[in-house]
C-alpha cells in the first residue's frame, strides 16, 4: 500500500521544502519508488532545492486540468533512481486544485506502483494547505523551536484531525509526526529557544527527528542537491536518522546537546 | 408511578428561522437547500419562525404549506408585535410564542434538535461531554447543557466551552468558559492551569489576572458571590 505523506507546518519557511526534498531522496535512496508534489502552486521550490528546474516542461496544474498526462509532467530525478517529481505551477493559480482532481492524481501514482507520496504542503491553513494534508495517511508537521512555530503547528494538527478526508469519513486518524528542524542547542542553553522537550510537551506527539540549523542546508539549496546527500553534515546526517525511523527503525537522537565546554570553564563552572 | 396527565413546564432546544425579509418564499427556498445538505436531520423537525418585529405582512399560509411540503413543522411563530400579526398568525393555524434567546442554530453533527434539556420542576440531569483528544488551537469545543470532560491538554488558542463545569485532565493553556448560560456553581479545574482566560458564569480572570503561586498548578477555580476563587487541588 502506497503510503500519502503531507510535509506541513502552518507557519512559512520553517523548512518544508527543504525536508520535503530530504525525505523524499532519502526514501528513494533506500529503493522505495517516491513521488513528491509540489503543492505550493505560484510559489515553485522544490524543483529548485532537487536541482530540476531546468527540465519542467509540464507541471501539477496541467496535469490536474487535463493539458498533460501525469507521464509528460514527472520528472525523473537524476540522482536517484526511484525518485519522481511533480512541480508546482508558477503562473497558474490555486484554485486549480480540486478535490477530484488531486484524488485522481495520487490515484494513479498508486496504480503506477509508488509506495511513497510526499505532498510538500504551501504555508498557511488556505485552500493549498487543505488540499495538500486532505488525503494524507501520515503527516509530518515541520516546526521550529519557537513559540509562533509551535503554535501554527498545533493548529495545523488541530485541522489534521477535523478536516482530512481521514477524519472526515471516520477511518483511522491521520499519523502524526514532528519534525523540530532548524535546531540550535546552544540557544536553547541560553533560553533564546524552545526545547524538545518543551515543544513535545505542547504538541504531544511523537518525534520523527530534529534537524540542526546548519550552513550545509543553504549550500544544499543553492547547488540543487538535497542536503541529505551531504554525510559530511549535521543536517544531512539528521536527516538520515529521520528517513530511517520513518522506515521504522530505532535511531537515537543526536546533534540536541550543545557543544561540550571547554576545560577550564569546566573545572571552574560556565 | 402516576397515571394522570399532568402539565409541566419545559424548554427545548428548537431551530428557529429567521425570518428578517418577511419573504415566505425565499425562506422555503432557503430551508430546502439546508434540509438538502442533511436530509434527516431535518425530517419531522419542529421549528419556531421568529419574525423581525416590524408590521410588514407576512403570507402565513404559504409559509406554512412549504415548511410542511418540506416535512418539517411549525411549532410556532414569535417576534411579532402587533396585535394584527398575532390574529394573523393565529389565523393561519400557527401558534404564538414569545421569548427565546437565540443561540447558534444546531449543526447535523450535534445532539438531535429536540431533546428536553431542562425540567421545570426536576432538572434532567445529562451526562458529561468527554473529549478523549487535545484540543488544539483554533478549536472551540462546547458542551451545551452539561460538563465538558477533556483527557488531554487544551492549547493556546483553543476554547472550551460548557454550560456546566469544565475539567481537564492535561494542561489548560487555552481559554476555559464554565457556566455559559449563567450557572454561578459551576467549577473549572485542571491539572495544569497555564490558561489564557478562565470564565465562570461571565466572571473572568485572564492569565495575569491569575495569581502566580497557582501558575502550572492543578486548580479549582470557583465562583463566590461576584467574583472568582482558586484554590490548589490536593490529589
Ligand atoms: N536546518 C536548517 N538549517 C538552516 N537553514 C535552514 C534549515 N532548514 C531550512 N532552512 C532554510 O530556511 C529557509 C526556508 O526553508 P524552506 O523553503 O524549506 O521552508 P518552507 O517551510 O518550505 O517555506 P514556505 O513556507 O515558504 O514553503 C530556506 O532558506 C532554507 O535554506
Ligand atoms: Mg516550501
Amino acid at each position: 500500500m502506497a503510503r500519502i505523506i503531507v510535509v506541513t507546518s502552518g507557519k512559512g519557511g520553517v523548512g518544508k521544502t527543504t525536508s520535503s526534498a530530504a525525505i523524499a531522496s532519502g526514501l528513494a535512496l533506500q529503493g522505495k519508488k517516491t513521488a513528491v508534489i509540489d503543492f505550493d502552486i505560484g510559489l515553485r521550490n522544490l524543483d529548485l532545492i532537487l536541482g530540476c528546474e531546468r527540465r519542467v516542461v509540464y507541471d501539477f496544474v496541467n496535469v490536474l486540468n487535463k493539458e498533460a498526462t501525469l507521464k509528460q509532467a514527472l520528472i525523473k530525478d537524476k540522482r536517484c533512481e526511484n525518485l519522481y517529481i511533480l512541480p508546482a505551477s508558477q503562473t497558474r493559480d490555486k484554485d486549480a486544485l480540486t478535490f477530484d482532481g488531486v484524488e485522481a492524481v495520487l490515484t494513479e501514482l498508486k496504480e503506477q506502483g509508488f509506495e511513497y507520496i510526499i505532498c510538500d504542503s504551501p504555508a498557511g491553513i488556505e485552500h493549498g494547505a487543505l488540499m495538500a494534508l486532505y488525503f494524507a495517511d501520515e503527516a509530518i508537521v515541520t516546526t521550529n523551536p519557537e513559540v509562533s512555530s509551535v503554535r501554527d503547528s498545533d493548529r495545523i494538527l488541530g485541522i489534521l484531525d477535523a478536516k482530512s478526508r481521514r477524519a472526515e469519513q471516520g477511518l483511522e486518524p491521520v499519523r502524526q509526526h514532528l519534525l523540530l528542524t532548524r535546531y540550535n542547542p546552544q540557544r536553547v542553553v541560553d533560553g533564546e529557544m524552545l526545547s524538545v522537550e518543551d515543544v513535545l510537551e505542547i504538541l504531544s506527539i511523537p518525534l520523527l527527528g530534529v534537524i540542526p540549523e546548519s550552513s550545509a542546508v543553504l549550500n544544499a539549496s543553492n547547488k540543487g542537491v538535497p542536503v541529505v546527500f551531504d554525510s559530511e553534515a549535521d543536517a544531512g546526517l539528521a536527516y538520515q536518522d529521520t528517513i530511517a525511523r520513518l522506515l521504522g527503525e530505532e535511531r537515537p537522537l543526536r546533534f540536541v546537546q550543545a557543544e561540550k565546554k571547554g576545560f577550564l570553564k569546566r573545572l571552574f563552572g560556565g | 408511578m402516576s397515571s394522570q396527565p399532568s402539565l409541566k413546564g419545559s424548554s427545548f432546544t428548537l431551530s428557529v428561522l429567521q425570518l428578517d425579509n418577511r419573504d415566505a418564499e425565499q425562506a422555503i427556498e432557503y430551508l430546502a437547500a439546508k434540509i438538502a445538505q442533511a436530509p434527516n436531520f431535518f425530517r419531522y423537525a419542529p421549528l419556531v419562525v421568529q419574525l423581525d418585529g416590524s408590521e410588514h405582512q407576512v403570507d402565513f399560509e404559504t409559509l406554512k404549506r412549504g415548511i410542511e411540503a418540506l416535512d418539517m413543522r411549525i411549532v410556532g411563530v414569535t417576534g411579532w408585535q402587533h396585535e394584527a400579526l398575532k390574529a394573523q398568525i393565529h389565523g393561519a393555524g400557527l401558534a404564538t410564542m414569545q421569548g427565546g434567546a437565540a443561540t447558534s442554530q444546531p449543526t447535523p453533527s450535534q445532539a438531535p434538535s429536540s431533546h428536553a434539556n431542562k425540567d421545570a420542576q426536576t432538572p434532567a440531569r445529562q451526562s458529561a461531554m468527554v473529549v478523549k483528544t487535545p484540543v488544539r488551537s483554533g478549536q472551540q469545543i462546547y458542551a451545551r447543557d452539561r460538563d465538558l470532560i477533556v483527557l488531554g491538554a487544551v492549547s493556546n488558542g483553543a476554547e472550551v466551552i460548557a454550560d456546566g463545569s469544565v475539567q481537564v485532565y492535561g494542561a489548560l493553556r487555552g481559554r476555559a468558559i464554565a457556566g455559559a448560560q449563567g450557572d454561578t456553581e459551576a467549577h473549572i479545574i485542571c491539572h495544569n492551569l497555564q490558561a489564557e482566560l478562565c470564565s465562570i458564569a461571565g466572571s473572568y480572570w485572564l492569565s495575569d489576572q491569575i495569581e502566580p503561586d497557582y501558575w502550572q498548578q492543578p486548580a479549582l477555580i470557583s465562583r463566590s458571590q461576584d467574583a472568582l476563587q482558586i484554590e490548589t487541588l490536593q490529589i
